[in-house]
């Protein structure tokens, strides 16, 4: 597959790479003021309050670094192997990233300002002012626009291409998307229907159970619309990084399209603790949630049969001799593969905490923490990071010099590290009960309380170290990224640091069922329909009090 | 679609674990009926002091079992100290007055979210005397990190 060239994609992938590795930055700052905060190594000054900190860290990371760098990726993947952007998809990409950015600008305003300590899942009854919400409303409709742009961008082109199998990057780019379309209409339905009319006095009240059932049917298929992309980084471009071919492009596309079925009709696995819904519907969607596993099982068993068989087919031999053919010494590489390992803890963590009734020895715990950590944080951003060292150098017409890629291994080792003694004293002081976001507290000297200040694994300084380890890696990888996007040597016309696009060892035959669009999404609002019709009509049922608004800080 | 014995494999032993951790979740829920927290009672978070019972929260022994009414709300509980015997089925009956908390024993598996406009409530036998933890573990303002009481079980 040759690389097509799309400069008007590739200048809006740059612009939201900008606004990415800005959030990381501030994001991973207030990571290090939350370890050292609750570890007692650190008092806040009194105008600086812990949970606007928190609030900012989970706004910034899970919310906007993320989306950001996905759309980044997307738009400059989709531009190599589609083509660039219409006038009109154009339009689309520029109204979204600016309605993001104004909206994103707005709710970090209102949350430096102590308006909206909220957390990043801003639930209700707490009030915060309604320009937090608004900002929130205006980036999820962004989201909207430069998503459309690039789904739009996928029809087009199979349309120009009857009866041609589309690229498998535009293929995989465009179920991400929809996840992200159909999960959001959760989050925008509380966020317009209940929280921007209660901020604004419109409503005195609002039924907080159907808020926190909206907000979790968007909440868990977001975990997806952040991990299908380093997925892709997986299956499209890590093949031709270490040389080879993907092992199988049909399964590939098959295992996408169970993620588009099964992500939506889980989210109540978030909420197996509260009342207002019964057991059944807990259990059902509990069951759901494992078969979400399958497909990341046949994406580990795919990935890993990729790194053998191009091994293999250079010539080394050996039940493990292959595994020291891999290019360890290459950033690009070793990144999105320390990731990958960090993803087998992520996933066992995550069958845990759904666990129906297991689910309340660790239900917001600092266990959770470490959880999504070992997943999000380092599985898809140590993904992102890696991807960086290309995506970067290839956007500005650049090259990815040996003292680059060398400081490179250097921060996928640190963060790793980090993220290893960070995330297993998370999960470590879970077990014993400490909880999540909380400040720092002994409960009055209380004897369990004290021990997560001095057993040695459980143990908040353990927490803090990492997190220490982790802000260095992350200062480093904002460095490599400036870097990169500014001062690397300026590569001859077309000579820039390539973007890796795979081809399949085994294109399959491609059953036009993988392509027909209309039967999978079918299936996928045929499965939210069973797994919430009730739930709802039960929580309308009970009709209980409207609540109404409070700022609780 | 082509798909590798090796993977065939791989997903047959992957599916069949996670069918039998379901199976398992399955049998302590419906057959031992160890379920997660949850109820399905309204309560208006507004007229909670008025009525009963949760206008005299407390312990409540009822001879072969104990109910304990809680109110939670920024940033306490009533009541803050709870008295209960071992070796008896204690239910904890809780609401909230105004925001999302928790009512969460550390230690033990009592831990359930209050939401407000429902009641919620949580079964556990405590088998060791001693003194437990409680704290609130969904931020609820400034002072979540303030929020606890203490379970004395003896
Ligand atoms: C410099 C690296 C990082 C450090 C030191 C760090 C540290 C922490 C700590 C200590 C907490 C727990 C605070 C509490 O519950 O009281 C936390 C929460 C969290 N972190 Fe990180 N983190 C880092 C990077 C990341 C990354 C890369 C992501 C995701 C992309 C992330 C996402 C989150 C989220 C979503 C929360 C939960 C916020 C909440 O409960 O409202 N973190 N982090
Ligand atoms: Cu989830
Ligand atoms: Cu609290």
């Amino acid at each position: 597959m040759t690389a097509i060239r799309s400069p008007i994609a590739d200048a809006w992938a740059r612009r939201h790479l900008t606004v990415a590795f800005a959030a990381v930055f501030v994001g991973a700052l207030g990571g290090l003021v939350q370890a050292f905060v609750r570890a007692g190594w650190m008092t806040l000054p009194p105008w600086l309050d812990y949970y606007a900190v928190l609030t900012v860290h989970g706004v910034l990371l899970a919310l906007v670094s993320t989306t950001y760098f996905i759309f980044a990726y997307l738009l400059a993947g989709n531009g190599r192997t589609l083509g660039d952007l219409s006038p009109g998809g154009r339009r689309f990409v520029a109204l979204g990233f600016w309605l993001m950015t104004v909206g994103i600008l707005l709710a970090a305003a209102m949350i430096l300002a102590g308006e909206a300590s909220v957390l990043y899942t801003f639930y209700l009854p707490l009030q915060a002012h309604p320009l937090f919400y608004i900002g929130l409303a205006l980036f999820v409709v962004g989201t909207w626009s430069v998503a459309y742009a690039l789904i739009r961008q996928y029809f087009d082109w199979k349309k120009a291409h009857p009866g041609e199998r589309t690229p498998l990057f535009a293929f995989m780019a465009t179920v991400t998307l929809f996840i992200w379309w159909i999960a959001s209409l959760g989050v925008a339905a509380t966020v317009l229907f209940q929280m921007i009319p209660l901020s604004l006095g419109w409503v005195s009240g609002v039924n907080v159970e159907l808020s926190r059932t909206l907000f979790w049917y968007f909440g868990h298929p977001l975990v997806y619309f952040w991990l299908l992309p380093a997925y892709m980084v997986w299956y499209v471009n890590l093949p031709k990084i270490i040389g080879g071919r993907l092992f199988s492009d049909a399964l590939a596309r098959f295992a996408f399209l169970l993620f588009l079925v099964f992500s939506f009709p889980v989210g109540v696995h978030h909420q197996l603790t509260e009342p207002g819904i019964r057991d059944v519907w807990k259990f059902f969607q509990v069951v759901l949630t494992f078969a979400v596993v399958v497909p990341s099982l046949m994406t580990a068993f795919n990935v890993f049969a990729t790194f053998e068989l191009t091994a293999r087919e250079k010539g080394h031999r050996g039940l493990f001799g292959w595994i020291r053919a891999l290019p360890w010494q290459d950033v690009r590489f070793l990144a999105p593969f320390l990731a990958m390992l960090f993803f087998i803890p992520g996933g066992i963590g995550g069958l845990i905490n759904a666990s129906y009734q297991m689910n309340a020895m660790v239900h917001n715990t600092l266990f959770v923490v470490g959880h999504f950590h070992v997943t999000v944080g380092t599985p898809v951003m140590l993904t992102f990071f890696g991807a960086s060292f290309w995506l970067i150098p290839n956007l500005t017409g650049r090259t990815l010099p040996a003292g680059a890629r060398r400081l490179g291994l250097v921060q996928a080792i640190l963060w790793a590290a980090g993220m290893l003694l960070m995330s297993i004293a998370q999960h470590a002081l879970g077990l014993m009960g400490a909880p999540r976001r909380t400040a720092f507290t002994t409960y009055q000297n209380h004897p369990v309380a004290e021990s997560w200040f001095s057993t040695p694994i459980a143990n908040y300084a353990t927490m803090a170290a990492g997190g220490a380890l982790l802000f260095t890696a992350a200062v480093l990888m904002v460095g490599l990224a400036v870097y990169l996007a500014f001062f690397a040597p300026k590569a001859a016309p077309d000579r820039a640091e390539p973007f890796p696009l795979a081809e399949a060892a085994e294109e399959g035959m491609q059953p036009a069922l993988l392509e027909n669009w209309r039967l999978w999404l079918t299936l996928a609002a045929v499965l939210i329909v069973i797994a919430y019709t009730v739930p709802l009509i039960d929580i309308a049922n009970h009709g209980a009090p409207l609540v109404r608004g409070y700022r609780t800080w | 679609m082509p798909v590798h014995r090796y993977e065939k494999w791989w997903l047959t032993f992957g599916i069949g674990t996670l069918a039998v951790f379901l199976a398992v979740l399955g049998l302590r829920a419906f057959a031992s009926g160890h379920t997660p927290p949850g109820s399905v009672l309204t309560v208006d978070p507004e007229l909670i002091d008025t009525i009963a019972p949760w206008n005299a929260p407390g312990v409540y022994d009822r001879g072969d079992r104990v109910d304990v009414y809680l109110v939670g709300q920024a940033f306490s509980y009533a009541p803050n100290r709870i008295e209960v015997p071992v070796g008896k089925p204690v239910t904890f009956h809780a609401v909230t007055k105004d925001v999302v908390h928790s009512f969460t024993i550390v230690g033990t598996t009592v831990n359930m979210m209050l939401i407000p406009g429902y009641a919620n409530e949580a079964t556990y036998t405590f088998k060791a005397p001693g003194r437990y933890l409680v704290l609130c573990n969904e931020y609820c303002g400034v002072g979540h990190q303030f929020m606890q009481a203490e379970v004395i079980a003896q």
